[in-house]
């Protein structure tokens, strides 16, 4: 009995591996096509995962990683006894709230307001002019709103022109968030527009038109048919948005950054650079990011798993 | 709805005069910007708000294009914009078509797919990487990190799936091997998503600016963007430097604006097709699952 069961197993897998090779040969072509992209991912993607070891590290770049000495979690306890890494994590939550208060809400209202218009050609021609600045770099953008904020900039020349004193923009503390804001509002409000105008097309026109019958005017139906009717959207956008809470936008943040605003304006994702490229503090500039990666995964598969509960595919 | 009450037409008034403002918005920076450019010193010096030049004057471009460090980064830009485009729509595309089959361990390949959406390893592992791979400095370090989107990736591997199984059978069945398939039939239908991403993958190489920052100590080969955040950003030249160097010398601040120009022009040029398009790749993007 057991000699007969090997038989047969033996029998098994040999037939399994012919197969298996016969598999992968008749799939050579594929496999030709997935290899560059694979490699890609292994090496880009996945490797340096691995390499976030260094975190547990004392890691020296000239004993490579195999040869630095192992520190447990000493990086990661340095992270919450480090009072700059704690106003910098303030700093990321409190750019991000602000923008989530601010500049998520933009583009529901000019999306209402662009479905408001029965003039198909007025409204093309409006959103290829609101469209436009979502393709300018950030570098692009930045630069204007320096070149506009500039002590002697169009701005300066406006507020002197109307009797008040010229402000130093780039240099208030205080201004930093809001600018940040602006320029994020004229960026991207009207790219974002086209979610919220693509849930606007699906609303029921018998909806509005028994609106109209009843006599509700263009307010009415914004307020009682319009917006319950995309109030979905609007929750689940916004959950997902705060799972992603930590990251306040690192390209913007990053040109924006100067010796005036560094107190209020370094972010997590600045900080690593800071720290880890520039000072090469690698292995607690590593644990401050993982620290930033983990907590971001765990938020994003949160707020994923609530958006579900609400009844929307979610994101994955 | 054809007939408007009064208050309909209250709010349809309001509507247009403040989406009118909306676009005003958008568009007043770049023409200011651009009619400054254009201006020359005495008009900015002594007009407060200049909304068109009244005076053509070149001298801010002349003097941008006679320093060597912007046509060369002018140069750089455009070459690899070119190869980056090309070879991120190679490198997305071929595996884009691998993934939509069943092979053996394409369940695992989905998944680490999925994975790197949600998790990414960091800035500082991924330059060790780029270092250890000895590209520090070199074309490649801008070339290869950034091979693949992974959400372009997925939303062109959906279009892929989309198309007609019946001609992929047909073909299979006249005797073509599944890289003919790829390159006769799948690659041929997605014409209009590969446009739309080319248009996608092209921008982002034009306005990449900060693995450039990261990569590149070597200042010969900096790109366009890096070369305007060093004008406007980081040192903005100096007039009483400029004149000191130059008989005539532009503003700085006209020399400024015509850089920023300089930089947004090429996507200024492309909007028109790259509206076409993107309606269709952001509606692919939105029927991902």
């Amino acid at each position: 009995m057991p000699k007969k069961m090997t038989a047969v197993s033996r029998f098994n897998s040999e037939h399994s591996t012919k197969s298996l090779r016969t598999k992968l040969w008749s799939e050579r072509y594929i496999f030709l096509l997935l290899l560059p992209g694979l490699i890609y991912f292994l090496t880009f993607k996945i490797i340096p995962i691995f390499g976030n070891v260094i975190a547990f590290q004392e890691f020296n770049p000239f004993k490579g990683i195999w040869a630095s000495d192992w520190v447990g979690f000493a990086n990661f306890r340095r992270i919450f006894e480090d009072s700059e890494v704690l106003r910098v994590l303030r700093n990321t939550l409190y750019i991000s709230f602000m923008q989530i208060v601010f500049v998520f809400p933009a583009p529901i209202l000019l999306a209402i307001l662009l479905n408001e218009v029965a003039n198909e050609k007025v409204k093309k021609f409006i959103q290829s002019i609101v469209y436009l600045p979502h393709f300018f770099s950030w570098v692009v953008i930045i630069s204007i709103s320096m070149i506009f904020l500039k002590p002697e900039g169009i701005i300066n020349q406006v507020l002197q022109s109307f009797g008040y004193d010229w402000v130093s923009f780039m240099t208030k503390p205080h201004l930093f968030v809001p600018i940040v804001i602006v320029e994020l509002i004229w960026k991207e409000t009207g790219w974002s527009t086209i979610i919220f105008l693509a849930a606007l097309a699906s609303i029921n026109n018998e909806l509005l038109e028994a609106a109209v019958m009843d006599g509700a005017n263009r307010w009415k139906r914004i307020w009682s048919i319009i917006i319950p009717s995309i109030s979905g959207t609007i929750i689940i956008l916004i959950i997902l948005r705060l799972g992603t809470v930590l990251d306040s936008g690192f390209e913007q943040i990053f040109l924006m950054l100067n010796p005036f605003n560094k107190e209020i304006g370094n972010v997590l994702d600045t900080f690593v650079y800071e720290k880890g490229i520039k000072q090469s503090d690698y292995s607690f500039s590593t644990a401050v990011g993982l620290f930033k990666g983990v907590v971001g995964l765990v938020l994003v598969l949160g707020a994923n798993r609530i958006a579900k509960r609400f009844g929307h595919d979610g994101l994955f | 709805m054809h007939y408007k009450t009064r208050s309909d037409k209250w709010f349809d008034v309001i509507n247009y005069i403040f989406l009118g403002l909306v676009g005003l918005c958008m568009i007043f920076p770049l023409l200011y910007i651009f009619s400054v450019s254009f201006s020359t010193m005495e008009d900015f010096v002594q007009r407060d708000i200049i909304l068109w030049p009244s005076n053509w004057d070149l001298g801010a471009y002349k003097y941008i294009f006679a320093t060597k460090t912007f046509g060369r980064a002018m140069l750089v830009s455009i070459c690899l914009t070119a190869v980056v485009t090309f070879f991120n729509l190679c490198m997305t595309s071929t595996m884009a078509y691998a993934i939509i089959h069943r092979f053996t361990g394409s369940k695992l390949v989905l998944r680490m797919v999925v994975f790197t959406l949600l998790f990414s390893p960091g800035l500082i592992p991924s330059y060790l990487m780029v270092r250890n791979l000895g590209l520090i400095n070199t074309y490649w370090a801008l070339i290869l990190p950034g091979a693949i989107s992974t959400f372009n990736l997925i939303v062109i591997r959906q279009f892929f799936q989309g198309l007609p199984k019946e001609l992929f059978e047909a073909a299979n069945i006249d005797g073509a091997n599944e890289l003919q398939i790829f390159w006769r039939i799948a690659l041929p239908l997605s014409k209009p998503a590969l446009a739309a991403f080319t248009l996608f993958y092209a921008v982002d190489a034009w306005n990449a600016y900060f693995n450039v920052i990261l990569y590149m100590n070597d200042t010969t080969k900096w790109t366009i963007q890096v070369v305007l955040r060093q004008l406007v950003i980081v040192s903005p030249p100096d007039n009483n430097l400029l004149s000191s160097l130059l008989r005539d010398p532009p503003p700085s601040q006209t020399i400024q604006m015509a850089a920023v120009l300089i930089a947004t022009l090429p996507i200024l040029v492309i909007y028109p097709f790259l509206q076409k398009h993107f309606a269709k790749g952001v509606m692919l993007g939105s029927v991902k699952g």
